[in-house]
């Protein structure tokens, strides 16, 4: 994998009041690359990713993604990178091809276009059968494939996703994880994945970073966090493992 | 304006599809319809073996009918249209996480509220134009008068201060959907603010006009006129009150201006009526305008409040 770095913060901080909610983050990742983004609940995951696409501004520190700061270039950071958010929302009296026209129209997506890239991103995600089905009556799991269906009529160079298989069955979930991975490797999506299902994130990440209380604790390939923690040749030691003992010492 | 297009046409469609909306305008129908018929008939049985007076057209705006004429129809109950457009679309999106969908699309964040209003104004003007046009027609089916050039011109800047004054209720209806998290609530401050305009300003302008003023026992002619004019300097905060004024002397050109009271003597009272000619359009214009350009002002501070609040609210919690 060439080692081009497509998002770089630096001593990125976001506090809301006297609360921080991300301090002094430092973080790279790689063009191409699935990186799991670990962290209990409220370590500001969440916070991160709304910054890197310039919808909140941080306190201070800097950000790149794509070589575009996210504060000053909002619009053309958004154009290229796709936000699955946790708890997706929807329109519930639409059907999955309204609502990706409807993408693709706040995208400025060649109208003569727009049609068969639906078609291609709904058999893609598999809901080519369900597209005329209202998305209310659609399942969680038929949603967040729908979210990246969103990603792909967006053409998106990197995908943030925010806890994609949350709430989900486990054949859903293996669905949207097997999904995600070809995305990786069909699309040359760049992918940060946030998640607490940590034996899928270990089949497909390529590196993870760990983030406890706004810091980021341990950031690298599984093998060198498992080596830094356990010793050398301990690198078999799992991603649960590394996980926890992260969490007992912060 | 990158993305507007596409905002307006989801707004559009989705109040197109919406049942409010059906209800609302089959309400307005129903009523133009039922005002419009029994004015005319009034009209016709007034008019029966008399030569015509000029603006006859006119009359089927603002004679009133079994209880109130169109335009006072439209004065009072316009704002409601506005407010039932506007009152859940923010907040509506906030609860259903689409607003933060939205705003991760590549479109500035006011490309949203703007796109909102502009699709609630396109429907207004299409809703206020079709009231307008089916009054019209159905006056010349029962008056039988086609109205002249001045009239269409009238019955136009009507439809234009119909479509602002409904705009600006839209643009409060709006800004509380901003404001507040809960649709209920949303839509229960801006009834609040529509009932306070519409029925306690004047009451409130009249009290403090008789502090002002002087108590009724040693009224003048000068404190009477003084009196009046702090009311109506007050009640004219109220955009209700503003747009009856500016409607009634844009479709009545009988009146020549909005004072409520006019202090004349019998010697004018004689003069008055012998030279009581219609006022010329544009001098009705030129009397409306500064009730136009403060409705306009109102508004738009209405929009740029709500622009900054939008503007600032964070979106982690949207």
């Amino acid at each position: 994998m060439d080692q081009q770095a497509v998002i770089e913060t630096e001593a990125l901080t976001k506090a809301y009041g006297h609360q921080i909610a991300v301090d002094q983050l430092t973080l790279q990742i790689f063009e191409g690359e699935i990186f799991g983004f670990l962290g209990p609940n409220g370590a500001g995951k969440t916070t991160t990713i709304l910054m890197l696409m310039g919808l909140t501004e941080p306190t201070s520190g800097k950000a790149r993604v794509l070589g575009l700061d996210p504060v000053r270039n909002p619009i053309q950071v958004k154009a290229r990178v796709g936000y699955l958010q946790e708890n997706m929302g929807f329109y519930p009296d639409l059907d999955a091809r309204q609502m990706l026209r409807f993408i693709a129209e706040l995208n400025d997506i060649p109208s003569e276009s727009v049609e068969a890239r639906i078609d291609w991103a709904l058999n893609t995600v598999g809901l080519a059968e369900e597209e005329k089905k209202e998305i209310g009556a659609y399942s969680r799991g038929m949603r967040q494939r729908l979210g990246l269906a969103e990603l792909l009529i967006k053409d998106s160079k990197i995908a943030f996703l925010d806890e994609p298989t949350l709430g989900l069955d486990p054949d859903a979930s293996n669905r949207m994880i097997s999904l995600i991975e070809s995305l990786c490797r069909d699309r040359k999506m760049t992918i940060l994945i946030s998640s607490h299902l940590l034996h899928q994130i270990q089949r497909i990440c390529h590196r993870v970073g760990i983030m406890i209380k706004g810091k980021m604790v341990a950031q690298g390939p599984l093998a060198n966090l498992a080596r830094e923690k356990f010793g050398v040749g301990k690198e078999t030691f799992t991603l649960e493992e590394i996980y926890m003992k992260y969490f007992q010492e912060n | 304006m990158k993305g507007i297009k596409a905002i307006i046409k989801k707004e559009l469609s989705d109040h197109f599809s919406s049942y409010r909306l059906i209800i609302i305008f089959a309400l307005i129908t129903m009523v133009s319809l039922i005002t419009v018929y029994m004015v005319g008939l009034n009209i016709r049985h007034e008019l029966k073996g008399i030569a015509k007076p000029r603006f006859v057209f006119l009359m089927l705006f603002t004679s009133p009918g079994a209880m109130f004429s169109l335009v006072q129809f439209v004065a009072f109950f316009g704002p409601l249209v506005g407010l039932i457009l506007g009152f859940d679309g923010i907040n509506r999106e906030r609860n259903q996480g689409t607003l933060s969908k939205l705003l991760s699309q590549p479109i500035y964040r006011d490309v949203v509220i703007n796109g909102k209003f502009l699709a609630g104004v396109i429907l207004i003007a299409v809703m206020m134009a079709s009231i307008v046009l089916v009054i019209a027609g159905l006056g010349l089916l029962l008056v039988g008068i086609v109205p002249g050039l001045e009239e269409c011109l009238r019955m136009g800047i009507y439809l234009f201060l119909s479509i602002i004054y409904i705009a600006f209720w839209l643009e409060v209806a709006l800004f509380f959907s901003i404001l507040f998290r809960n649709t209920a609530t949303s839509a229960l401050a801006a009834l609040a603010i529509w009932i306070f305009f519409s029925f306690f300003i004047s009451l409130g302008a009249s009290v403090l006009g008789n502090t002002l003023a002087g108590s009724a026992e040693t009224d003048t002619t000068e404190s009477l006129v003084r009196k009046a004019e702090i009311v109506k300097a007050i009640s004219l905060l109220s955009p209700m009150e503003l747009y009856s004024d500016a409607t009634t002397l844009i479709i009545d050109p009988r009146r020549k201006s909005a004072r409520s009271v006019i202090a004349v003597g019998p010697m004018e009272q004689i003069s008055m009526s012998r030279f009581s000619g219609p006022l010329a359009l544009s001098q009705s214009i030129m009397v409306v305008a500064p009730h136009l350009i403060f409705l306009t002002a109102l508004t738009l501070v209405c929009f740029a409040v709500s622009f900054a609040v939008f503007m600032r609210q964070e979106i982690r919690s949207v």
